[in-house]
């Protein structure tokens, strides 16, 4: 078929691309800037080439924080998938029960994040948390402030308290999506809840499930507020993740040039992630297409 | 394999049911031998379906008894009663193959991996599908995944029964022939009971030694495609039976005389005194044109059916149909027309009235 060819069309992506152009394009080329120049202030520029980056990729402060950072997304994913998976599960189906459940579960993702890191931060504290108090109590040595895994613990159960609801919220839209036919095919076929699940109700979700894990990911690998407010990255450096980590060298110690590389880096990290994930999930439904 | 029985079944849909319209299904006793080949015909929303679902156990009677043979299976979950059901749209594993989709329902049961494969190649063979068992479900068209529906209905051997909710709707034309034959080919073989539902007459038909119509929720008549096309017991049979159904005319019925709108008649038997709706019922293939006939008629229109023709005449607002057999001459205008004696059946309140005065004649 003959396609016709106009190239004044691309002035239709004209509007959108002005658009990009001041919402990311312009503030990003600042950070280039930045990222290789070195600045003394009053707006004096030197060029330094890939020196920031440099310093930056062999820094073992920044690995163990990415260490770190893979550590608690592998983490929270291995903890609120299958979690949301198992409650969406066990939700009622219809009627007005399965709505309260919903506005219930939907409540923790309404709370803005500085909110929730407040609310764990007071209920682990050792005075007057809720959970801290009680576990000094009976006994155990709880303390977010001096003990390392202790505020993994804690950053961990806020993560999976505030973000599994998403999990369950969209393993439950893929189930309701599942037609009845399929289930009352699975009785005629004798097939047990086990084989129910694996074969008609995760293949059915598995749409939903890549968009959660997705979403998941690129959340917990950016998280920012909720461990600031909770530990601000302590004891020590145990719960520094790289948001945290890139804070503190751009505006704790000033050191604006190797924190623009690192912001650069991080950036192409999260593209490089996001187009895998999206070339892994077109790669697995073409798969499937006739010949 | 097994006899099904139903004793008083009747469901509804709501919880609280508080008159018969309430119900998608009246109160129903059926005897299906074991073995059999049984057609459930009727219009889309008689219950066909709910009666399909109630005798696999999807569904629940609201009252009634299930037996397969003499076991009451009325609350034995679907996965107790082993019994086989095809669905009206296609349901495959997406993730599995064809052959891992047509072992499922055995794998299930723990059947031995040899007879497994010897089983599936044998049905794979059956529904064509041979040249494709290790191709993923997902990407196949439609009616293919309907026949891996069908194959994984059939492949069980021990079933009490196969039940086919319209399961052709989706296939193309010249390969519903082939599957029609291919079911009956398998029955004959395997001796499997099996309830066929659709409002396809010529599928009903052609399927069934003997075919169950519904109508409103109700058996209307269970008998065979003669007995069905000869003596329809109620007019919903009569009219959906047939293309064009049966001829339906208000009549008064005395004895061995009806009289339609004011002309008479003659009746093959004595009919008494009928009182309620009476109806005249005849067949087009009974109708025939002719200067001395009973009724005067105007030829209204003329279809061209192929063999046959069909003549639609109007007698006093209501149409009349009939079919002209090949070669006789096309009538048109005013004319008159005949009934053949022996063929017209008298209905009273839509039941089909016996001869000799009797009451309405119930189906037994």
């Amino acid at each position: 078929m003959d396609k016709p060819v106009n190239q004044r069309a691309w002035f239709l992506v004209l509007p959108v691309f002005l658009l990009v152009a001041f919402s990311a394009i312009l503030p990003l080329m600042t950070v280039v800037n930045y990222a290789f120049n070195d600045t003394f202030g009053s707006n004096a520029f030197f060029w330094v080439g890939l020196e920031w980056f440099e310093e930056v990729l062999t820094s073992e402060r920044v690995h163990e924080a990415l260490l770190r950072q893979l550590l608690f997304s592998a983490i929270i994913l291995a903890i609120e998938i299958p979690l949301g998976i198992a409650v969406a599960l066990t939700l009622p189906k219809r009627g007005i029960g399965a709505s309260v459940c919903l506005v219930i579960l939907a409540l923790p993702l309404l709370i803005p994040w500085n909110v929730v890191g407040t609310i764990w931060q007071v209920f682990a504290r050792v005075d007057i948390g809720l959970l801290g108090a009680f576990l000094s109590q009976i006994g155990v040595d709880f303390n977010i402030g001096q003990d390392s895994i202790d505020a993994w613990v804690v950053l961990i159960v806020m993560d999976v308290w505030h973000w599994t609801s998403l999990v369950t919220l969209l393993a439950y839209a893929g189930l309701q999506a599942i037609p009845e036919a399929y289930y009352q095919a699975g009785r005629i076929d004798q097939a047990s809840r086990w084989a129910v699940f694996r074969y008609i109700e995760l293949p059915k979700m598995k749409g939903v499930l890549l968009i959660a894990i997705l979403l998941r990911f690129m959340d917990s690998f950016v998280i920012y507020t909720e461990p600031f407010v909770v530990t601000g990255g302590g004891p020590g450096s145990a719960t520094t993740f790289l948001s945290i980590d890139l804070v503190k060298m751009a505006i704790g110690q000033f050191d604006l040039g190797p924190a623009a590389a690192f912001s650069i880096m991080y950036f192409f990290v999260i593209l490089l992630i996001c187009w895998v994930f999206y070339t892994v999930m077109t790669n697995l439904d073409r798969q499937d297409l006739p010949e | 394999m097994a006899r099904i029985t139903l004793e008083n079944v009747a469901h509804s849909y709501l919880s609280h049911p508080r008159s018969e319209a309430d119900y998608a299904l009246k109160t129903i006793n059926l005897n299906w031998d074991d073995g059999g080949a049984y057609a459930l015909l009727g219009a889309s929303g008689c219950g066909k379906t709910t009666l399909l679902n109630l005798i696999s156990g999807l569904r629940q009677p609201s009252q009634g008894r299930i037996l397969f043979d003499s076991v009451d299976v009325t609350e034995a979950p679907t996965t107790a009663r082993n019994i086989a059901q095809v669905f009206q749209f296609p349901v495959v594993y997406d993730t599995m193959t064809v052959r891992q989709n047509l072992a499922f329902p055995l794998r299930n049961r723990g059947m031995d991996g040899a007879y497994i494969k010897r089983r599936v190649e044998a049905i794979a063979k059956m529904i064509g599908m041979a040249g494709v068992l290790d191709r993923r479900a997902r990407g196949l068209t439609a009616d293919a995944k309907q026949k891996i529906s069908l194959g994984r209905g059939m492949v069980r051997e021990d079933v009490n029964a196969i039940l086919f909710d319209e399961p052709l709707t989706v296939i193309d034309p010249h390969m519903k022939w082939e599957l029609r034959t291919q079911l009956k080919s398998l029955h004959r073989e395997f001796g499997h009971t099996m309830v066929y539902v659709t409002h396809d007459q010529t599928e009903a038909l052609t399927f069934a030694d003997k075919v169950v119509v519904m109508h409103d929720g109700r058996v209307v008549q269970t008998g065979t495609p003669q007995e069905l096309f000869e003596a329809p017991e109620h007019t919903f049979v009569g009219y959906f039976i047939g293309s064009p159904g049966m001829n339906l005319l208000p009549a008064e019925v005395r004895g061995k005389t009806a009289t339609v709108a004011g002309h008479a008649i003659a009746l093959a038997a004595d009919y008494g005194n009928p009182q309620g709706r009476v109806q005249l019922g005849i067949r087009p293939d009974f109708v025939s044109f002719d200067a001395a006939g009973d009724l005067p008629v105007t030829v209204t229109r003329v279809e061209d059916i192929g063999r046959r023709r069909i003549v639609r005449a109007d007698f006093r607002g209501t149409e009349i149909n009939a079919h002209l057999p090949e070669g006789e001459p096309v009538p048109s205008g005013a004319t008159r027309i005949s009934f053949g004696t022996a063929q017209i059946g008298i209905y009273v309140d839509d039941w089909r009235a016996s001869p000799n005065g009797a009451a309405p004649g119930e189906i037994a």
